[in-house]
């Protein structure tokens, strides 16, 4: 079968993504830079194409509980935002965390603090591998580094968290968001079936038959030693998560003396980076992380043994680095390169980071 | 003549009352007096008379009826603290025929849940919402609530809601009778067995409607607490009917989506 190309932007990417993997429910409120996902998805009428659930909410607030609702009922359910708006979210998503529930949850990142700028930026990710919210829980965090990753994401996001229950978070930026390129469709998915959903989520709450005890679909518990068992529970799922769903990508790493770690729109512009490098004689390789929560703490051990030193570069004032130092313990020179508030580096920026930080340092 | 004994008395014939299915045998959490347990039993009522109960679930609120999950045998979602009103607009969104209603206080309602409450009110959304109000906030200790009355003493306002300071009781009731999604909203009581009957009339016709597609059914539930109240159940409902009722008269304001209320 002849594979269907389109240009697209990421966000209208995404938002085809959802409705072809056969999603069952979008809410969501409009902020720069995304609200396209919301916009493609009401012109393209997907309550007609698939019958799935299009609803424009009131706020950020009510989009993401209105995604425990419907997630509750067992429904691939999808919500987007970018870093004021995901912030609003953060209750909903510990809800949602806390009563295992799954749902995908899209950050085009801006800059920040604060109502900050709408440019692209990466300083959400302590909030998006943290937490985020109030508690002891983890997201399953996906970073794509083009649009066409913006489009695959949504059916590994999807089967993520419905493999482990749990909330999955796409962290891309303004950049992937807004930029076109050239994309790969997949195939039109049929929507499950009521029953199909029953039958995978027998947990849902899809109304009660005389054959079953009622579901409940909480996150409290008034028992403290009943509470802690369930925060273990949910710590051997993330240890579960750390142990089985790693993504990374090694670019040029083979013969590497030194190696740039980044997601996103700064593994593109690292690349270009690497490119100026290699020309002058300088092996340099690049560490793409894909999932930043697991992160790629055993590749980074490993590569820490072989290379003479680490950069980690990011559009924020220094949050991934800390990963990355905590992976290398200290054994080799880390540092960070990054320009903040919405403000893209350049790949000749990037160049002069590693060429004095990590080699001259 | 022989001696008539309890095991006469115990039969089918004389039954007059007896628990509803859909009420588990789960001890209510409620103070002694409370108008919750009441409220919940219509509700159960209601859905097995209505032979319902594999398509209903119901959507719990932050505050005193948080596990409300535990005494309905229905599907149950816990909502975030005022958010109910938008978790069951996704529950209906995606499953149409089923039923779904909110059960709600006035803190989860009418003050932190104010936006959720209006905006599925106006999106006309075809949910049940079960509003609570006993004028104060009953699990966290009795501190004052969007609907405590002015004058009415809570924790937070130890001498009185002075509404000078502290702002006015909000009507919420009435205002979403102003919204075009609403089709039925109506006050009702459950402190004596005529205001319970016709209060398991209104839910009644507030889950029935559901059927019709023509947006919210509301209905107020003017309640007690004693314990916030600092009053014994008697003294409570006495004190609801002097105070409660002027302010917050009971009856239907909006019926079949026509304003009936002067």
């Amino acid at each position: 079968m002849e594979k269907e190309l389109r240009l697209m932007k990421g966000n209208e990417a995404i938002a085809e993504a959802a409705i072809r993997v056969g999603a069952d429910a979008y809410f969501g409120y409009p902020i720069t830079p995304q609200s396209e996902v919301i916009e493609y998805l009401m012109s393209e009428k997907p309550y007609e194409r698939t019958g799935m659930v299009v609803l424009q909410a009131e706020s950020e607030v009510a989009a993401i509980n209105m995604i425990y609702g419907a997630a509750a009922c067992g429904r691939m359910s999808m919500t987007s935002s970018s870093s004021p708006g995901i912030s609003l979210k953060q209750e909903g998503i510990s809800y949602i965390a806390g009563a295992e529930l799954p749902c995908l949850i899209l950050n085009v990142v801006r800059g920040g603090p604060g109502l900050g700028t709408i440019q692209p930026s990466q300083s959400d990710y302590f909030q998006s591998t943290k937490g985020g919210g109030h508690g002891d829980y983890r997201l399953i965090v996906l970073a794509p580094a083009s649009v066409q990753e913006m489009y695959d994401f949504v059916e590994l996001g999807f089967d993520l968290a419905f493999k482990y229950r749990n909330p999955v978070m796409i962290q891309s930026d303004g950049i992937i968001g807004q930029m076109m390129e050239k994309v790969e469709i997949g195939e039109q998915k049929q929507r499950r079936s009521p029953e199909e959903i029953i039958k995978q989520c027998p947990w849902a709450t899809t109304g009660k038959p005389e054959s079953r005890e009622r579901n409940i679909i909480t996150s409290l518990d008034l028992v403290a030693a009943k509470q802690e068992e369930f925060n273990l529970k949910l710590i051997k799922k993330y240890e579960e998560v750390k142990e089985k769903e790693v993504r990374y990508e090694l670019i040029n790493c083979d013969d590497a003396e030194y190696i740039i770690v980044a997601y996103g729109s700064s593994s593109r512009l690292s690349m270009k980076a690497m490119d100026i490098l290699r020309a002058k004689g300088i092996k340099v390789g690049i560490l793409r992380l894909i999932t930043l929560f697991p992160f790629p703490t055993k590749i980074i051990a490993e590569l820490t043994e072989r290379v003479k030193g680490f950069l980690a570069v990011e559009m924020s004032a220094g949050q991934m680095v800390e990963d990355v130092r905590l992976a290398v313990q200290f054994k080799k020179p880390v540092e960070h390169f990054g320009r903040l508030g919405g403000v893209i580096p350049s790949p000749e920026e990037i160049v002069e980071a590693l060429e004095q930080k990590i080699i001259g340092g | 003549m022989a001696e008539i004994t309890i095991q006469d008395i115990i039969k089918e014939e004389n039954l007059v009352y007896k628990k509803s299915k859909v009420m588990t045998d789960t001890t209510l959490s409620y103070c002694p007096g409370c108008g919750h347990g009441t409220a919940h039993r219509l509700i159960a009522e209601v859905i097995e008379e209505m032979g319902i109960q594999a398509e209903t679930i119901g959507v719990s609120p932050v505050g005193c009826s948080v596990l409300m999950y535990n005494f309905l045998d229905v599907d149950f979602q816990q909502a975030a603290h005022g958010r109910a009103p938008a978790v069951a607009t996704a529950i209906k969104r995606v499953m149409p025929e089923k039923y779904v209603f909110t059960y709600q206080g006035d803190g989860d309602l009418a003050a932190i849940g104010t936006a959720e409450t209006i905006h599925a009110c106006n999106r006309g959304e075809n949910i049940t919402i079960i509003f609570v109000n006993n004028g104060i906030y009953g699990m966290t200790g009795g501190q004052m609530a969007p609907t405590t009355l002015p004058g009415m003493p809570a924790s937070t306002c130890p001498f009185g809601r002075d509404v000078e300071i502290m702002g006015n009781p909000l009507k919420m009731t009435e205002l979403v009778s102003q919204l075009a999604g609403t089709y039925f909203v109506t006050r009702q009581s459950v402190h004596s067995p005529r205001n319970v009957r016709k209060a398991k009339k209104a839910i009644k016709m507030a889950f029935e409607n559901q059927k019709l597609k023509r947006g919210v059914s509301f209905v107020e539930i003017v309640s007690n607490c004693n314990s916030g109240w600092k009053l014994n159940p008697v003294k409570a409902n006495e004190w609801m009917e002097d105070n409660m009722f002027p302010f917050y008269p009971l009856g239907d304001i909006k019926v079949d989506g026509e304003i009936v209320s002067k």
